[in-house]
Formats: structure tokens, C-alpha cells, sequence
């Protein structure tokens, strides 16, 4: 399938990956999978969209006014193009660096930013670390911190659809750390054996908080792990909005058509910390990072765009400046907005309380400040 | 009224969600082609398919990921874990998945879901296949923790288990699986989890108990009849939520408490009852809450009846207790 050599490959093995859009914007290839151009220009406003409010929400955390924030910063097509590849009625479970399916389906940017204030308007109430979001409106699953939960239930939500008659698939995000995962093995296991429309993308973006791949995994890559569940695996350039979006096409098409499920390797970086919490300088070097800049999404697809002229320099400003009023508009709403009351605290613990826990919530009534 | 022991109970209450709910799926392992090795589903997969009647690969995290994945996208899932000793791999997904995804989603994304799992020892089962872990899940929010000690029971419970919108474990008590009979009707019956049952009456003692260890209450209450003390027997049915004031009142009335659990005795439920006890009916107390109880080892092979809490332990705390002055 692929005939070209990634040149982002961290450990500069040389292996094969499916590749159409080299990092100066021309094409390794001809047979282009069919993106009209109102998409790509879509697919570059999304990825302009998460690139400003990723800068504005690192600000807003360096300034004490959000706790905490998980960037996504060179890994966007990733996730944005696996959105746009789906339907919508697929299921998607995302782990919390994945925040280009929400923006993409629809997600109100408000209720997105109230999520990460964790304000009384955010939909999970107040009860999650930022990035943590729930859209059952959008089919977007809540969002788990432990690494690799989520695969297991994606191959059991696909099973659910088989076992309903559902035209529709299930997909998952995780790292390449989560590949260690017990849910890993397990999930993948099961997808295979049950023959599940479930699709898997591994975003390898080099690095698990401070461990990079090398400390994962002894094979050289992580799409062959799929030979020994018995599922195709593919190895992407996960910066390629062709290649991304044909992978998961494929993949989606196979699975409707009851072929069963996909392990996509997605190929990129991390060009950001870990989280808000880390810092990269003391475990990475300059120079990796250095070389990483010029293979990363937004610069190949704008000279793209450039070149078709279907994006100048103006335009890109003015994307960025709606979504950056868009931004500012919604963190100013959300700052006015009070917290989750403190019977909130009790609820959803249970469809309805237990007789303990309204006695402790009248209790903790008498402590509402 | 059809007599039938524990497994024959469960195996109608499945057979009857199934016929009635056609979300309801049944999975684990062993479970489908061999009818389970307790043979608690047997015959469902002939009556009601390899789609819905599920044989699993060996791993209970696999069963329990999966089936909140099915739960989270339409169906009711009965997962079974073989022996509840083998549950710990399916930790995560029961503690931090199951047990929070109403919780963390707001109520968007809730995960109606049943584990079915037999627990409890002697049936010369040793370490691992003997083990009473209802403690781990019932200090878990979010999770239902019911444990049925007789026939009757346990079908009324699997079928509001089933019915419940929340993640219920449902411990059976297999030491008890075939010896517990009853009748049972054929059709459909729901029991409310948080319901105890008073399976005796009395007046000068009040012994709660769950699961298997209700048979060993009841067998040292009717030992202590015999000398004139009058225990009255309550079967808790179901740990979270538990049914704090059938015990309160009843402690409010006897004056006297014992609690029996074969669980480790540190931090074993009965604890929590003796607090709530302390909290609402101290005085009406007039001796020291008694429990009888499993040890802090890990559950021996050879001496299991020496490590359980049966009669022969729970009688003279019965006498101690209701003879203090």
C-alpha cells in the first residue's frame, strides 16, 4: 500500500508508511484520495481553530485561571481527520488529547471551555480535570485519565452495534504508551476474535510524558503489533490529511461491510509537553524538536493551500482571530458563571440517591459556604 | 411451585430477561456452549444464540471492558466472572469505569450492567477460588453490591439487577448453591436492592448477616432458641445500598447485636454496620457489638472450616453477647 519512506520516523529506521502530502506541500503520489477543497479548507480551519484556543488555554492555565491543560499541538490531523473520515453517527471514544472530534461534530465551544472552568454550566458538572469532556449529543464518549480504559469498551461498543444490527462503527484514540496497556492487547484481542467494526488509532507521537517509544516497545513499529491479533495494521504519516483520512476510510468501509476491525499507527509528534504540569526540556533535545517543526501538520497543508490558493496569509489571520473572539467571548462568560451547587455533589452517583447519600448531602448542606 | 436450589433460580431469572428484553446479552466464560461450570446458563445458548449467549476469551478485564462498551451502546450485559477470586484483572474497568461514568459524564453516559460472580468458601476451593472481595466494590460510589442467600431471592434480585440503570455486582453464594432450596415461581418477580429480609423473628439478639453465612445465622439462632435466647435473623440482601433501618430498628428492639461475615474481619462490611449502629441506636445498646468472621489470612485450603464463621463459632457469641450485663 505505501510506497514512500517517512521522514519522521523518531528512530530513523527507515519503515514503510502510507504517505500522499510531503512536508513542503507537494505530493509523494498521484492517487489521491477524493478531499474536495471546501473540506480542505474546513480541515484547516479546524486544525487553526485547536492550534489558537491551545495557545489562548495555556495562557489562561500560566495565569491561574484554569487548573490544568492538555495540548495537542502537532498531532491535530490525527484526530481531526479520523473525525472527518466517520460519520457522524459513529461512536467515538476519545482519550483527553483529542479534542479535534468534538470541535469538528459541533461541540459549543462554550460548553467546552465551561468544562475546563468546570463551572455549573459544564455539562459533567464540575467533576472532571479540564480536557475531560462528554457529548453524547455528538457521540463522543466521557473521557477517562487511565490510559487504554477506553479500547476494551470501544470493541464492546462495536460488538453492541453487530449484536443490534447497527450500521455504524466504533472508533478509539490512545498513545503510543497505552500500547503497554493490558486494555491494549485485551481490547484489540477481542475486536479481532468477534470480527467487531471497531477502529484503532494509535497516535505515536514519540513520546509518553517523558518515556519516548523506545522504552514501549521492542518491534519498530506499532502497526505490526496487529499480524498477531489477526487484524490489518497500517502505518500512517499522521500528519498527511490524505493519508490520515484514506486510513480511516478504509478502515470505517471494512468495518461496515463486517470485516471486522483496524489498528492505524498514526505517525507523528508531541511538539508540546505532556501536559501543563511538564516540562520537555529536561528529557528531550532541542535539536529533536527542531527537526520536528518543519514536518508537523498546519505548515505542509497551508503551503498546500497556498499553493491552490485557497488560504493566504490574510486569511489564516482572520480564521484566527474569529476563533480567538470566539474565545475570549466564551472564557469571559464562563469566569461569570458560578461553580456546580452542592447537591450536584451527590447526584449521578446513582440514577437516584441512595438513602446514605441524601442524609450525607443534607449534611454537607449545612457547610455550603 | 416449582422447587429449585440457587443455580436452577438464576438460570429462570436469566432465561426469563432474556425472552422479555432483547438487549440482554450473556457473556463469560465457559458460559455458553457448556452452560457455565456451575451451570448457572445452561441451555441459553441453544435457546437464544451465539449472538446474545457470548463465549469469551480468557480475560475477565476483556469481559468487563467489553461490556460496558456494550452497555454504553444499548445493551444490557450479564457478564459472568468464573470465581470472584479472579476478578481483580477487571479491577479498573469495574472501579474507575463502571462505577464513574454516570458520575464523570453528568448522567450522560450511564453503564446499566450486571456481574454476575459466585464468592465465598467451602467447597474445598483453597485460595482462589475462595475469596469474599465484597468490601473492595462496596467502597466504590457507583457501584450496587447485592448478594442473595437463597433461591428465591436470588432470581427476584438477578431481575432487578438486570432491570436496575446502574452497575449492580451480584455475588452468589456458591457454598450455598446447591444446598439453599426453595420454591420459586416461574414467572417474572422483582426484589427492591436495599431491602434486607428478616428470616426469623425475635426479640433478645439481632444477627445480620449476608450471602452464604445466613444458613450458619440461622442454624446458631435456632441453637440458641434451645436456651431460651430468642435471635432475631436479618439477611442484608444487598450491601450498597444497605437496608440500615430494618437493622436499626431491630437493634433498637433486641438491644443486642452480632454481625457475622466470612470475609477478612479488618475492614469487612460488618464494620460499617457496627458504626451505623454506634451512630443510631446507641442507647438502646446494652452490650458490645459481637462479630463473628472470617480471619486476616488468606483463605485456607485445609482448615476452611475452621477459617469460616459457622454455627459452632457464632453460637457462643451469640450467648456471650446476649448474656452481658
Amino acid at each position: 500500500m505505501a510506497d514512500s519512506v517517512t521522514p519522521i520516523d523518531i528512530k530513523s529506521k527507515k519503515q514503510e508508511m502510507l504517505q500522499f502530502l510531503n512536508p513542503d506541500g507537494t505530493f509523494v503520489r498521484e492517487d489521491l484520495p477524493e478531499i474536495s477543497d471546501d473540506d480542505l479548507l474546513e480541515l484547516f480551519r479546524q486544525i487553526v481553530r485547536i492550534r489558537v484556543l491551545e495557545d489562548r488555554m495555556v495562557k489562561l492555565q500560566r495565569q491561574g485561571r484554569i487548573g490544568f491543560y492538555i495540548g495537542t499541538n502537532g498531532e491535530e490531523v490525527t484526530h481531526v481527520c479520523a473525525a472527518y473520515a466517520l460519520r457522524d453517527t459513529d461512536l467515538i471514544f476519545p482519550a483527553y488529547r483529542e479534542v479535534g472530534p468534538a470541535l469538528y461534530r459541533g461541540f459549543p465551544l462554550q460548553t467546552f471551555v465551561d468544562q475546563l472552568f468546570g463551572n455549573a454550566d459544564d455539562n459533567s458538572k464540575g467533576r472532571q480535570m479540564p480536557n475531560h469532556h462528554s457529548g453524547r449529543e455528538f457521540n463522543l464518549m466521557s473521557i477517562s485519565s487511565p490510559v487504554g480504559t477506553q479500547i476494551p469498551q470501544c470493541t464492546g461498543s462495536a460488538w453492541a452495534a453487530k449484536i443490534r444490527g447497527l450500521d455504524q462503527v466504533s472508533l478509539c484514540f490512545f498513545g503510543d504508551g497505552t500500547s503497554s496497556e493490558g486494555d491494549f492487547h485485551v481490547g484489540l484481542n477481542f475486536a479481532a476474535v468477534y470480527k467487531v467494526p471497531a477502529i484503532f488509532v494509535l497516535r505515536n507521537n514519540g513520546w509518553a510524558i517523558s518515556e519516548p517509544t523506545t522504552v514501549q516497545t521492542a518491534t519498530a513499529t506499532f502497526h505490526v503489533k496487529a499480524k498477531a491479533y489477526g487484524m490489518p495494521g497500517i502505518r500512517v504519516d499522521g500528519n498527511d490529511v490524505y493519508a490520515m483520512t484514506k486510513a480511516v476510510r478504509d478502515a470505517a468501509e471494512r468495518a461496515r461491510r463486517g470485516e471486522g476491525p483496524t489498528l492505524i499507527e498514526a505517525v507523528t509528534y508531541r511538539l508540546g509537553p505532556h501536559s501543563t504540569s511538564d516540562d520537555p526540556s529536561k528529557y528531550r533535545s532541542q535539536d529533536e524538536y527542531d527537526q520536528h517543526t518543519h514536518l508537523e501538520p498546519l505548515v505542509r497543508l497551508r503551503k498546500l493551500l497556498q499553493a491552490k490558493g485557497l488560504v493566504t496569509d490574510e486569511s489564516e489571520k482572520q480564521i484566527a482571530e474569529t476563533i480567538s473572539t470566539e474565545i475570549i467571548n466564551a472564557v469571559n462568560t464562563a469566569e461569570s458563571k458560578s461553580r456546580p451547587s452542592i447537591d450536584s455533589m451527590f447526584e449521578d452517583v446513582f440514577a437516584d440517591l441512595t438513602p446514605s447519600l441524601k442524609k450525607q448531602q443534607a449534611y454537607a448542606r449545612r457547610f455550603d459556604t | 411451585m416449582p422447587h429449585m436450589n440457587i443455580i436452577q433460580a438464576i438460570n429462570s431469572g436469566l432465561n426469563h430477561a432474556m425472552e422479555h428484553d432483547k438487549s440482554v446479552v450473556v457473556m463469560g466464560e465457559d458460559i455458553g456452549r457448556f452452560g457455565g461450570v456451575f451451570r448457572a446458563t445452561l441451555g441459553l445458548q441453544e435457546r437464544f444464540g451465539d449472538d446474545r449467549v457470548i463465549d469469551t476469551p480468557l480475560s475477565e478485564g476483556g469481559i468487563i471492558g467489553t461490556a460496558i462498551g456494550m452497555a454504553l451502546n444499548g445493551l444490557k450485559p450479564v457478564a459472568e466472572i468464573q470465581f470472584s477470586d479472579f476478578i481483580f484483572p477487571a479491577f479498573d474497568q469495574i472501579v474507575n469505569e463502571a462505577a464513574k461514568m454516570r458520575y464523570r459524564s453528568g448522567g450522560e453516559w450511564t453503564v446499566p450492567m450486571v456481574i454476575r460472580t459466585p464468592s465465598g468458601g467451602g467447597i474445598r476451593g483453597g485460595l482462589y477460588h475462595s475469596q469474599s472481595p465484597e468490601t473492595y466494590f462496596a467502597h466504590t460510589p457507583g457501584l450496587k453490591v447485592v448478594m442473595p442467600s437463597n433461591p428465591y431471592d436470588a432470581k427476584g434480585l438477578l431481575l432487578e439487577s438486570i432491570e436496575d440503570p446502574d452497575p449492580v455486582i451480584f455475588f452468589e453464594p456458591k457454598r450455598v448453591y446447591r444446598a439453599a432450596q426453595g420454591e420459586v415461581p416461574d414467572e417474572a418477580y422483582r426484589i427492591p436492592i436495599g431491602k434486607a429480609s428478616i428470616v426469623r423473628e425475635g426479640t433478645d439478639l439481632t444477627l445480620v448477616s449476608w450471602g452464604a453465612m445466613v444458613q450458619e445465622a440461622t442454624k446458631a439462632a435456632e441453637q440458641a432458641a434451645e436456651q431460651n435466647i430468642n435471635c432475631e435473623v436479618i439477611d442484608l440482601r444487598s450491601l450498597v445500598p444497605w437496608d440500615v433501618d430494618t437493622v436499626i430498628e431491630s437493634v433498637q428492639k433486641t438491644g443486642r447485636a452480632v454481625i457475622v461475615y466470612e470475609a477478612p474481619r479488618t475492614l469487612g462490611f460488618g464494620t460499617e454496620i457496627i458504626s451505623q449502629i454506634m451512630e443510631d441506636a446507641f442507647d438502646s445498646l446494652e452490650a458490645p457489638i459481637a462479630r463473628v468472621t472470617g480471619y486476616d489470612t488468606p483463605f485456607p485450603y485445609t482448615l476452611e472450616h475452621d477459617y469460616l464463621p459457622l454455627a459452632n463459632r457464632i453460637l457462643p457469641a451469640i450467648i456471650e453477647t446476649a448474656t452481658y450485663a
